[in-house]
């Protein structure tokens, strides 16, 4: 696996993208996968479908559906990952249920055995985390923070002992494309740099290369999931150029930050 | 996991699995359900209003012609189903919704199944004054109809939910989403003993007035304690609300009536006990029913009320622990209660409850004439008739 700091040497800005596996099928993700690596991206999220994404706006939970309909599960995932010669950190984003019914220890021998190095796990906040990070420290496997626009007080035990890199929640609501964003950025910025050096990306609708340009600007890189995901619905099996052409034109934007 | 030294669990279950844009909104309520509950005038309030417009104390009915056609032990019914808006969901409504209030909100937001909890919900922000929004499963807008007339004309907005399966679970998926969006100004008025921490223990907390005044009035007509409580299980508010005051009294089964909907050896079931595997979802570690790679399963029930994948916490751990027992109970013996109870007594239950008396009839029989059970009859049923017409073969709409 790589390590996640790898994303962020030399205080470059990190594109971190995600899209969700089996959507429209693994063969599809596996491909998208191997574009996005090579289009810039600098992590790429790899969302694990569930049956009641709560954190995700109609764009992903649409996606969810479409890949759980086409049957895929977790031990297919795995494969299909494992089968990627990666150049970048894959990390996987899911929900509390398919993890811990998998079993936690399982779980992350095979995200360790397919060379995924970290999880964000949105419905389990820092206060339910401790058993989770045991068992992924076991097997070297990150578990990701969450920072809310309405963390405040709540930052310095968040973040106190972070990994990887911390995600800031732009806005409050779901995940999804949006104008406006809730959050002052760089004084939320500022204040986890209080507490810690681990690299901040922001997230949560962010849909456009000059929106991330100027969110990794705040910080230290901009996540991108709807917008990305947006265009396998709208082409489905055949997203590889209009995804290729995206992704680089997003990439372009951070790293000229 | 972890054990009940953790705040919020019941034994392993429970907790707070929300998202952190959640976290704040419910340490804030915590805050706030600590500081009131303890608070002699909130208090004070909140009887006034459950005397005085909800119209406690809900009668305990001993329900003689019932008794004599079954044959076994004195059947009581807690008459829940009087309250004001029918059900006992308005005792944990006006309970958040003074809360709220209190904490300076001024817009509600709810799940609601059959549309009791957010009937309940719409009345008591009517009552106070606040905004209110009901998210409502596409599918039990269609079976419940009239009830989301009735969250109109008490000037709720209601929201018909599509994701998904359309039903209880989305509701409650698309008021968390909603609460994440806007928590500033509002309070997800939760409908059942679930969800994260706080809600198992404050629902609990404002359901258990049911237990309070059943356990006084049986000592009162009867000298002794029942010899069972019964009552119907979906996410388990009216369930834990008529077991908790009796849960010290060793003597007391107390006995928990699942939809099994068409059996607990099919699909079509929402018997989460009987058939689920321990998870965690809508922010708690309880039993849930899932799939074989931990997708929560759709469920089924006759009743939209029941119709849930989930059960509260604390009664995955009396069942852990053998304190209650849980039981299913199918459509069929269902809809057979609900006539029953129709003809003998006068008194039509909702088809949730009407799973309560079902079991309540048989379990009568283990005891002895001179003993006595309590059945929560959690609702009336009016808001079923047109559905039962139809499952008995006659065409009718409400």
């Amino acid at each position: 696996m790589i390590e996640i700091s790898k994303a962020f040497e030399g205080g470059k800005k990190a594109f971190v993208g995600f899209i969700t596996a089996g959507d429209p099928t693994l063969a599809d993700t596996k491909r998208y996968l191997e574009i996005m690596q090579d289009s810039g991206v600098d992590i790429i999220e790899v969302g694990i479908p569930f049956s009641d994404p709560i954190a995700e706006g109609p764009v992903i939970q649409n996606a969810d559906v479409r890949a759980l309909s086409g049957g895929v599960n977790l031990g297919a995932i795995f494969e299909m990952v494992e089968g990627i010669q990666k150049k970048v950190p894959f990390l996987f984003m899911t929900y509390a249920n398919p993890v811990y019914f998998y079993g936690y220890a399982r779980f992350f021998a095979r995200c360790r055995q397919a060379g995924v190095s970290g999880v964000i796990i949105p419905d389990i906040p820092f206060e339910e985390s401790g058993e989770v990070k045991e068992v992924a420290l076991n097997y070297g496997i990150t578990v990701i923070d969450m920072v809310a626009p309405t963390s405040e007080e709540r930052i310095k035990k968040v973040c106190a002992d972070s990994q990887g890199f911390i995600y800031l929640v732009s806005s409050m609501g779901v995940t999804g494309m949006r104008q406006k964003f809730d959050a002052d950025i760089s004084s939320v910025y500022a204040r986890i740099r209080e507490v810690t050096d681990t690299p901040v990306c922001v997230g949560f609708g962010i849909s456009t290369p000059v929106q991330a340009g100027e969110m990794a600007s705040k910080c230290n890189g901009a996540i991108m999931g709807s917008a990305i995901v947006k265009i396998i619905e709208q082409y489905g099996s055949k997203a590889d150029e209009p995804l290729r052409s995206f992704l680089t034109e997003v990439a372009a934007a951070v790293h000229a930050v | 996991m972890n054990d009940m030294s953790k705040k919020g669990r019941f034994g392993q279950f429970g907790g707070q699995y929300v998202p952190e844009t959640l976290m704040h909104a419910i340490e804030e309520l915590e805050a706030a359900y600590k500081k009131y509950s303890a608070d002699g005038q909130f208090n004070a309030e909140l009887e006034y209003l459950l005397d005085e417009y909800a119209g406690r104390p809900s009668r305990l009915y001993f329900a003689k012609n019932l008794t004599e056609r079954v044959g076994g032990c004195k059947i009581y019914l807690k008459r829940e189903d009087l309250n004001h808006t029918g059900a006992h969901k308005i005792n944990n409504a006006l309970g958040q919704a003074l809360l709220a209030k209190k904490m300076g909100k001024t817009r509600l937001i709810a799940e609601t199944g059959a549309g009791q909890h957010g009937v309940a919900t719409a009345t008591a922000a009517a009552l106070l004054g606040m905004e209110c929004e009901i998210y409502m499963g596409e599918e039990d807008t269609k079976r419940q109809a009239l009830n989301v007339y009735r969250m109109k004309l008490l000037g709720a907005k209601v929201h018909p939910v599509t994701s998904g399966t359309a039903t209880l679970k989305d509701a409650v998926n698309e008021c968390m989403r909603e609460w994440t969006n806007r928590v500033s100004d509002t309070h997800y008025c939760l409908g059942s003993v679930m969800g994260p921490h706080p809600f198992p223990t404050m629902v609990r907390d404002f359901q258990a007035v049911i237990s309070k005044e059943a356990r006084g009035q049986i000592l009162k007509k009867e000298g002794k304690l029942p010899s069972a409580v019964v009552a119907c299980v979906g996410g388990g508010s009216n369930a834990i609300g008529a077991f908790y005051h009796f849960i010290g009294d060793k003597s007391v089964r107390l006995i928990g009536c699942e939809a099994a909907g068409r059996g607990v050896d099919t699909f079509e079931t929402a018997a989460t006990i009987a058939t689920g595997k321990p998870g965690i979802f809508h922010g708690m570690f309880s039993l849930f029913c899932q799939d074989s790679h931990g997708q929560i399963a759709p469920v089924y029930s006759i009743s939209a009320g029941l119709d849930y994948p989930g059960v509260g916490p604390e009664h995955a751990y009396l069942h852990d622990i053998d304190r209650a027992e849980y039981v299913p109970v199918t459509d069929d013996e269902a809809v057979d209660a609900f006539e029953l109870l129709s003809k003998t007594e006068g008194i039509i239950p909702a088809i949730e409850s009407a799973h309560a008396v079902a079991y309540a009839v048989k379990v009568a029989r283990e005891f002895k004439k001179e003993d006595n059970i309590i059945v929560c009859l959690s609702g009336r049923g009016d808001k079923d008739v047109a559905a039962i017409a139809r499952y008995r073969g006659s065409d009718i709409y409400d």
